[in-house]
């Protein structure tokens, strides 16, 4: 008897002293919600989003000469599938104090001289991305409505040229959602920027 | 003053010069990942090597070249490749000048294939296309590693290099 609990407190400590492994999103799998400031300085929230189909969530950020590729494209998705419901929401995962050019300020400054029309939001502390298991920039996570994911990974196939662009794996995935049909490829990698973590 | 513009114009003189000189050296350029997987990566040989995927826009990439050139310099029986992911155009002397003026004297290819989708998942499963990434290749095990390093010490530790330098041997 004694012996049962003690085997049963000694599991129950290494499972309490287990470290959280980051899990990943895979398609499926539901995302989390979060509150995060946006470069107007208000809170947003995908819950903010009452008529929303889905969302274009995309770890972005300013240095990254790959996501800087992707900016125009990333105006143009939004200016398109906004509309019909799918509203572009950029964050950016990296700690300023290991990359200043992504700092708060200069995103205000960068969302400003790019004309972002959609939230730009800092993830202060570095608190959502792992959630989503984003790795890179740029890092696109399609959700439906209910967060869950339909498609992760590349915008299109050409981050150099937008005009050689042979797969628009994004947009095609959106319209196989819109079209209740199966999403292929529903994962897609492409080369980016490592997300910068402040080192101890 | 004039002694000044003397020295100015020498300087320019001499750094023109050097430019010029090293701008012609080329780098192998890969722009098809079956080529660069068939002369390059060569997964299947039982080698031994070090493979560090980088590009001159990354600045973690640049960052630990040192680490890694200091590495090379250490273990020179231990083969390396650092495998730009810059431009194609930048292989024809770009890369080669980027390296000498940094002291890098570890062997460099360029690849250039935009198909990354199709290729990532061949290089390492592991991998989802951040860079600095390196791969290594030890008698048939293979590692991965999607992350950048603080110092040659932490590459020698968390790579075990005395394993691969055994079975260099």
């Amino acid at each position: 008897m004694s012996l049962t609990i003690i085997t049963g407190m000694l599991i129950s400590l290494f499972t309490l002293n287990a470290p959280l492994a980051p899990t990943a999103l895979k398609p499926g799998d539901t995302a989390i919600d979060f509150k995060l400031k946006n470069v107007d300085g208000k809170m947003v929230s995908l819950a903010d989003f009452k008529s929303a189909k889905g969302f274009i969530v995309v770890f972005t950020c300013n240095h990254c000469p790959y996501a800087k590729m992707y900016e125009d494209r990333l105006i143009a998705l939004n200016d398109k599938y906004s509309k019909m419901g799918y509203p572009v929401i950029a964050i950016n995962p990296n700690d300023p104090t290991a990359e200043p050019e992504d700092s708060f300020d200069e995103m205000k400054k960068r969302a400003k001289s790019k004309g972002f029309k959609f939230p730009y939001l800092f993830d202060e502390g570095q608190k959502i991305y792992p959630q989503y298991g984003a790795t890179r920039t740029p890092h696109v996570f399609l959700l439906n409505a209910q967060r869950i994911v339909k498609y992760i990974g590349a915008i299109d196939d050409n981050p150099n040229d937008a005009s050689a662009v042979k797969a628009k794996y994004l947009e095609e995935a959106i319209a196989s959602l819109q079209a209740g049909k199966e999403i292929i490829p529903n994962v897609t990698k492409a080369l980016g920027c490592s997300i910068k973590v402040k080192k101890a | 003053m004039q002694q000044f513009k003397h020295l100015l114009l020498f300087i320019y003189f001499i750094s023109g010069f050097t430019a010029a000189a090293q701008s012609d050296v080329a780098v192998p350029l890969y722009e098809d990942f079956a080529s660069f997987q068939k002369s390059v990566l060569q997964p299947e040989s039982n080698q031994v090597r070090l493979i560090n995927f980088w590009a001159t826009w990354c600045k973690p990439c640049v960052k630990e070249l040192p680490y890694f050139q200091q590495l090379h310099e250490k273990y020179p029986e231990l083969p390396m490749v650092l495998v730009s992911l810059d431009k194609k155009a930048d292989a024809k002397g770009r890369i080669a000048r980027f390296l000498a003026q940094r002291n890098i004297t570890i062997p460099v290819v360029v690849l250039a294939d935009g198909r990354a989708n199709d290729w990532i998942d061949k290089v390492s499963p592991e991998w989802s296309g951040s860079i600095p990434a390196t791969l290594v290749y030890n008698r048939g095990d293979q590692k991965f590693f999607e992350t950048d390093f603080e110092s040659m010490e932490a590459i020698e530790a968390t790579i075990d290099i005395q394993s691969l330098i055994k079975n260099k041997q």
